[in-house]
């Protein structure tokens, strides 16, 4: 029976507010193989630990158990203390008495009994624990970062900055984002291109960073240190490298199409580039829509291409690599709000989402940078602004609050001053939320300098009146009922997850929320790791938030991935799968289950009443095996045990908890 | 204005009746705005629940709002919050009627001329409305 | 000597006749096996945010709800459980990826068979709860209890040697 050390926190008041630390300690001194309890109120701190480690050498302790905070918490630390006073780090087994036990029950007797019953499991998992040691991993110094907008290009900057390469696949046929889509952004008013394309040119031309555009990730192997990654590289039908970006064959194509830069109000051709200051500068044939792909007819472009670059029977690529972390930053979408029907929008072309109203502003844009009614061309005199739509919702919506929408509806109104002098605008609001830096004068400039009208509430119906859409709100504050004839109606719509979020995040091996954002590792504290080693997070596809929040967000997930490229070596899974050869009989089912192609058929030789045999039994590759267990299960002859959960331990846990 | 006394037991009968609690109110107004009758009420929708959130419950009571409510539904359909208004106003017509008030409609007031042009429905839910 | 008196009393009325004698209402133990990336982390949000469940609940951590070989829920039946719990990652969410597709089948065949040996189905259940949904797990550990609760002590798959320490 090995020497066993039970230590147990008061975690302040967190744990012994609720159990009684007396009660547990004098119990957990008749546990099979217990020589020493102690209790402290901080376990993890300085003298806590040391508390152990003194223990650890003083009375000879083979095994150690805490009963403090959860093991997801502390369990790294109390390893790390353990290992300081030369024990081996696997010799140790939490009991979680807060998160499981404290705090989440009030009856003092109950929670105590609990507390004792928890640990008891724990002392008896311990005492069948085995020294441990972790493989050492190769880390392929090389990252991928998923997603070309703002946050993207900065956490490629940030890696490449650092001396690393990084590929940075974006599945438009520029890099730029939503972004590039703004003409201004809060609360500067910089322009959004002026800032922007430095930024993507410096991606563009940075030795250390190659630009896989009009790609996608097919598929995520593997793990940290050693991501191997799928990437379809979509056929544009044009030799980048012969291309000079003329722009002749966009010109002479007789084929126009919606625009998706363009939100669908202006027309873009077959063969195109997604806008101006597209980087690469490179066109693109969309085959949906190209006469030659539809019908084989046409083939302007090829003639008139002065180099010869376009390439109709050029294929999609598939680029098979290894990364050692992955960046996710993918971005977000504005919600179609067609499902609000009291705001006519998809029923009035003078009903416009604040991403369409945007374009209005730039002069590359479907109005040629004149804010004019899409009815009739005539500049608007009243402009509605709704804020809130589809955000704050819990019943048709979303029930978080988008963020941007009072910063982003503010500027509008601001610029639609600058353009249109005599237009009025009206905000409908719940409330105005203007939190970061510079905001609030920002909005108050919009509501003092730029007369727009802020009306507390919201509106009940948008309906055509003749030329003009009456709109029918309230302004809470004085109790009246509002009615204005509007030209334009703008809808600060939701900002929301792309709608195939959750099946990217599948591919790439992270979990999602309910509204399909991605989850970060800690709310508070990990706000760009997930719960998969390597892979990150930053940007607006984590939660809704504006530029400067996404730029600080990449630069912290490019640091991560930096922390962990410039590692030697990686601490792979302690707790693997081992074979017990002499029980195998080598059907290798669990070769079968395994998720991670871990396990393979060797041969061996025994002897055997003075023959000898060979036979197939398998085997556990420890460096690839990440310890789920999915073998030790199928195993039929119980051949297979995971080290550090092993059978006899779960069954020793049961065996204690029950008692 | 002051607190109505015992206001906390009116909106917990309030809550009872109609399933619905006035705390979950953000005061966005968009149900006033969708009103299609707001124009002959006193008190808009929004600020009838507002009353009840501050406990002026008499007041609330005594507003026209509450009985000139057509119960359209377009509230209950429009609210971000998913509350039920319609239901919210029945349940303050309700706790008035069977504390307070007395039925807001005698079958005697209504002439034998009345009784003859009146729909069937309009009979019956203008009983179900104003009586207890 | 009474026959009556050398009968061997079922594991249920024992624990029905113990807590009379100590004069306290009858408690179920649970026994939740839960992994550790999704439910467990789960358990722990529900901690965090202070979200009450009945202390009958006693949680044991895998690594993945794979882990659950169904020997160790009929050992917790053996050992005096009146209901057992395992709670994984939703499918499509494993942190080891098919993980939780495994135990999803040979779960479902597990509760077929001990159905068949004659427990109510309703003292084993599995269940999906993920690392952000702290409500959830409050919820199914609430409703397990309840559902527990108004089954009844367990005296079937007891191993009779196995006696509590009171």
């Amino acid at each position: 029976m090995p020497r066993v050390g039970v230590f147990i926190c008061w975690c302040g008041t967190n744990i012994a507010g609720t159990v009684d630390i007396e009660t547990v300690v004098e119990t957990a001194r008749n546990f099979p193989g217990v020589v020493h309890t102690a209790d402290y109120r901080y376990l993890c701190s300085e003298i806590g630990q040391d508390l152990i480690k003194e223990a650890i050498k003083n009375e000879k302790l083979e095994q150690v158990v805490v009963g403090t905070c959860s093991p997801r918490m502390h369990e790294s630390t109390f390893r790390k203390a353990v290992a300081e006073a030369g024990l081996n780090p696997f010799l140790l087994e939490v009991a979680n008495l807060r998160e499981h036990c404290s705090w989440v029950h009030q009856d003092k007797t109950e929670a105590t009994a609990k507390a004792i019953a928890l640990l008891r499991a724990a002392a008896a998992k311990a005492v069948l624990n085995a020294p441990l040691i972790a493989p050492r991993l190769d880390v392929e110094k090389r990252a991928l970062v998923i997603g070309g907008g703002i946050a993207g290009i900065q956490a490629a900057l940030d890696i490449a900055e650092a001396g690393y390469p990084v590929d940075v696949v974006e599945r438009e046929p520029s890099i730029g984002g939503r972004m590039a889509q703004l003409e201004k952004t809060f609360p500067t008013l910089d322009c959004a291109a002026c800032i922007l394309t430095p930024k993507m040119v410096e991606a563009a031309q940075h030795p250390q960073i190659n630009l896989l555009t009009y790609s996608e990730v097919e598929e995520v192997k593997g793990f940290v240190g050693q991501f191997d990654v799928k990437i379809r590289q979509k056929a544009r039908a044009i030799d980048a490298t012969k291309c000079t970006g003329c722009g002749v064959c966009y010109e002479k194509c007789p084929t126009k199409t919606e625009s998706e830069f363009e939100m669908g109000l202006a027309k873009r051709k077959a063969i195109y580039v997604p806008f101006p200051q597209a980087v690469p500068n490179v066109p693109v044939i969309d085959r949906d829509n190209c006469l030659y792909f539809r019908k084989g007819r046409c083939r302007i472009c090829e003639k008139e291409c002065p180099p010869q670059a376009v390439y109709f029977e050029q294929q999609d690529q598939i680029l098979e690599r290894r990364y050692g972390a992955i960046v996710v930053a993918t971005g977000f979408d504005q919600l179609n709000p067609v499902e609000y029907g009291e705001y006519a929008y998809g029923q009035h072309p003078d009903v416009l989402t604040s991403l369409e109203f945007e374009r209005f502003f730039n002069a590359a844009g479907p109005t040629g940078g004149k804010v004019v009614r899409l009815s009739d061309g005539k500049p608007p005199r009243n402009v509605v602004f709704i804020q809130c739509v589809g955000s704050r919702d819990k019943a048709r919506g979303m029930n978080y609050c988008s963020k941007i929408c009072c910063m982003f509806t503010a500027k509008q109104a601001i610029l639609l001053k600058e353009k249109v002098p005599e237009a009025r605008s009206y905000v409908f609001y719940i409330d105005v939320r203007t939190a970061g830096k510079g905001y609030e004068e920002f909005q108050r400039r919009a509501a003092e300098q730029y007369g727009v009208a802020y009306l507390r509430g919201q509106v009940g119906k948008v309906f055509p009146d003749g030329d003009r859409l009456t709109v029918k709100g309230v302004d809470s504050l004085s109790g009246k009922t509002i009615e204005i004839q509007a030209d334009m109606v703008v809808l600060a719509a939701a900002s929301v997850a792309r709608g195939d979020a959750a099946q990217v995040g599948r591919v790439i091996g992270i979990n999602s929320d309910q509204y399909h954002f991605f989850n970060e590792a800690h709310p508070k504290l990990k706000p760009v790791e997930t719960h998969t080693a390597g892979i990150f997070i930053a940007g607006a596809c984590q939660a809704p938030k504006d530029i400067p929040d996404s730029v600080a967000q990449a630069s912290a997930a490019a640091v991560k991935a930096v922390g962990l490229l410039a590692k030697e070596k990686l601490q792979g899974e302690a707790c693997t799968a081992r074979v017990d050869q002499s029980g195998c009989s080598g059907c290798l089912y669990c070769e079968a289950v395994c998720p991670y192609g871990a396990i393979s058929a060797v041969q061996i030789e025994e002897h055997f009443r003075g023959e000898k045999l060979t036979r197939i039994v398998a085997e556990v590759n420890a460096a690839l095996c990440q310890g789920c267990g999915s073998c030790t299960v199928a195993c039929r002859s119980g051949s297979i045990n995971l080290q550090g959960y092993t059978n006899a331990q779960i069954l020793a846990e049961v065996d204690a908890i029950c008692l | 204005m002051k607190q109505t006394e015992n206001h906390s037991r009116f909106i917990e009968e309030m809550k009872e009746r109609s399933g619905q609690d006035p705390a979950c109110c953000l005061q966005c107004a968009k149900c006033s705005a969708a009103c299609p009758v707001s124009a002959v009420m006193d008190l808009l929708p929004h600020q009838v629940i507002r009353y009840l959130q501050l406990g002026f419950t008499d007041e609330a009571c005594k507003s026209k709002t509450p009985w000139v409510c057509a119960s359209c539904f377009t509230c209950a359909a429009r609210c971000p919050r998913d509350l039920d208004l319609a239901r919210m106003m029945e349940g303050i017509r309700l706790v008035a009627l069977r504390r307070r008030e007395g039925n807001r409609l005698n079958p005697g007031e209504l002439t034998p001329e009345q009784l003859k042009q009146l729909p069937q429905q309009a009979l019956v839910s203008g009983f179900r409305k104003y009586t207890k | 000597m009474s026959l009556a008196q050398n009968r061997p009393k079922t594991e249920a009325a024992t624990a029905g006749m113990e807590a009379a004698a100590q004069d306290r209402a009858w408690e179920p133990l649970i026994v939740a096996f839960c992994c550790n990336w999704c439910s467990y982390a789960g358990g722990d949000l529900a901690g965090t945010s202070r979200m009450q469940y009945p202390s009958n609940i006693k949680v044991i951590r895998v690594p993945c709800s794979s882990r659950m070989n169904p020997l160790f829920i009929l050992r917790a039946f053996q050992r005096g459980a009146d209901g057992v719990l395992v709670a994984g990652c939703h499918p499509g969410d494993c942190h080891y990826s098919t993980g939780n597709y495994l135990v999803r089948r040979r779960l479902s065949a597990f509760k077929r068979l001990i159905e068949f040996a004659g427990l109510e189905p309703e003292r084993f259940e599995v269940r999906w709860i993920s690392s952000s949904e702290g409500d959830k797990f409050s919820e199914v550990m609430r409703e397990m209890t309840a559902a527990i609760k108004a089954l009844g002590p367990n005296g079937k798959l007891r191993d009779g040697r196995w006696r509590k320490i009171t």
